[in-house]
């Protein structure tokens, strides 16, 4: 347990200091909602229809492109090879590298879409309603991504490849995160249904995401 | 005969060709039989002759996620076993895989256009199948990207029993969501809805495409057997190449070295 904890710990002072790429995202987040009303016009009645739409396609390109990072740095170093061999079970390892990723590169979105929702025209409720599928919704494309992290690392290949690979997996992340916000600001559907499903990708990612990533790296670090 | 007798590529080698030729006459007697019952059977009071799209989308969809499947159990295999021919299988797999998956989204909307009014409708089977499609394609650009055979199927065994979350999904997209593709109405709970005469020249093109892929499967794999001894054979030859070149200029500095002494 103290193992994980500090595994965590470091994992978040390493991307919080010079040349850790946490706050990164929350920057390139911005870039791509402020590039969206120069491509649509700024007809705020449509920006505010998109609205939830921009932010999390925004939030999942962030995601995914912080991603690649996850192992790389650490098997670059060699402590990745430690890791692998230490008595904490790699499985658990791997969560709590994915955890600290997501607190200290997924959290920082969150926090930065209300401020994002007040350039799309989004109001209170809408915005709350983004900020809510979002907390609920990125710890499924941190756990699914980080499989595909863990097969940069082993291939050493990174970058577009692993995009096309992992991008798949978290179209149904962005299909009920946008149903259960559209739900709020439009209707018809209840937000319930919608955001139960998110909260379930979310939870079998949380389980599938670790196994997955130990194994390829088990398998592929020789 | 277990299936560890085959780990041996060339006893795998001689027992494929000897059955190969036997399994693409039994598919193309299959499909010869399927395709003139699919000609006999009648127009549907609804849909008229369109109906008859469905012989050859249905078997498509079906093998599309069969396929799938295969590459999961071969996945396990690389996995857990290790089986030296489970990742040929897996990699032969993907290209024909995606075939049929591509046939089945072409003949769904061009059957969808007449009966529906559009080739392309955003529900969760289309939708599901289309992520499907996109996965084989992934899978078949990881293959591509990495020269160590081993090391790729590694990935590609990880990244495939991933992907298999996709397969029930796609199965039961039609019962959990109000969808305009139509329910499952073949393989149900309380039997099939389809009249006989529909349902026998499905069947028979259903065995007989799943005899279409074991047939072209089975070559896949001769084929990929037979690059992967052309690419150590290669790679034996450039060793030796460069091991040579080595050695003469090292016995040429010697004898220049011995000529100046």
């Amino acid at each position: 347990m103290t193992a994980l904890s500090a595994l965590i710990r470091r994992d978040i002072r390493i991307a919080l200091r010079v040349g850790g790429g946490a706050l990164i995202g929350v920057l390139f987040f911005l870039t791509v909602v402020v590039l969206m009303p120069f491509a649509v016009g700024p007809d705020l009645a449509l920006l505010s229809r998109l609205g939830p739409a921009i932010l999390w396609l925004g939030a999942l390109l962030a995601s995914l492109l912080t991603l690649d990072r996850l192992f790389m740095a650490d098997h670059e170093d060699g402590s990745l090879d430690l890791i692998t061999m230490s008595r904490t079970p790699l499985e658990l390892a791997c969560a709590a590298k994915a955890l600290a990723h997501w607190l200290a590169a997924g959290l920082p979105l969150i926090v930065a879409t209300p401020v994002l929702g007040l350039l799309l025209n989004l109001d209170m409720v809408a915005t709350g309603a983004v900020a809510l599928t979002l907390l609920a919704g990125t710890p499924a494309l941190t756990f699914t991504g980080m499989i595909g992290a863990a097969l940069a690392v082993t291939l050493h290949r990174g970058g577009l490849l692993m995009a096309v690979l992992v991008l798949p997996l978290s179209i149904p992340v962005l299909i009920f995160g946008v149903a259960a916000s559209q739900a709020v600001i439009v209707g018809p559907m209840t937000f319930g249904a919608p955001f139960s499903i998110l909260c379930a990708l979310s939870l079998v990612s949380l389980v599938i995401g670790p196994f997955a990533a130990a194994a390829s790296l088990k398998h592929g670090l020789d | 005969m277990s299936l560890i007798d085959l780990a041996n590529p060339t006893r795998f080698l001689a027992l494929s060709a000897r059955v190969l030729p036997w399994l693409a006459a039994a598919t193309v007697v299959l499909l010869a039989i399927g395709l003139y019952q699919t000609a006999l059977a009648p127009d549907d009071y609804q849909q008229g002759a369109t109906v008859k799209i469905m012989f050859i989308h249905v078997p498509n969809a079906w093998l599309s996620m069969f396929v799938w499947g295969v590459m999961s159990m071969a996945s396990l295999g690389t996995l857990v076993w290790r089986h030296p021919l489970a990742d040929v299988a897996a990699k032969a797999a993907a290209p024909i895989g995606a075939a049929f998956t591509f046939l089945a989204l072409l003949t769904g909307s061009l059957w969808g256009r007449p009966m529906w009014g559009t080739y392309w409708e955003w529900d969760a089977r289309l939708t599901s199948v289309l992520i499907l499609f996109l996965m084989y394609l992934g899978l078949m650009a990881l293959w591509r990207a990495v020269e160590d055979p081993s090391r790729a199927a590694r990935a590609a065994a990880v990244l495939t029993l991933v992907g298999a979350l996709n397969l029930p999904i796609i199965k039961f997209s039609v019962d959990w969501w109000n969808t305009l593709h139509q329910p499952a109405s073949v393989m149900r709970m309380g039997g099939s809805t389809l009249d006989k005469s529909f349902l026998i020249p499905l069947l028979v093109m259903a065995v007989a495409f799943t005899l279409l892929f074991v047939t072209l499967h089975l070559a896949a794999m001769r084929n990929e057997i037979l690059r992967r001894r052309v690419r150590s054979l290669q790679m034996m030859q450039a060793s030796r190449v460069a091991f040579s070149s080595e050695v003469g200029t090292g016995s040429h500095q010697e004898n220049a070295s011995k000529g100046a002494a």
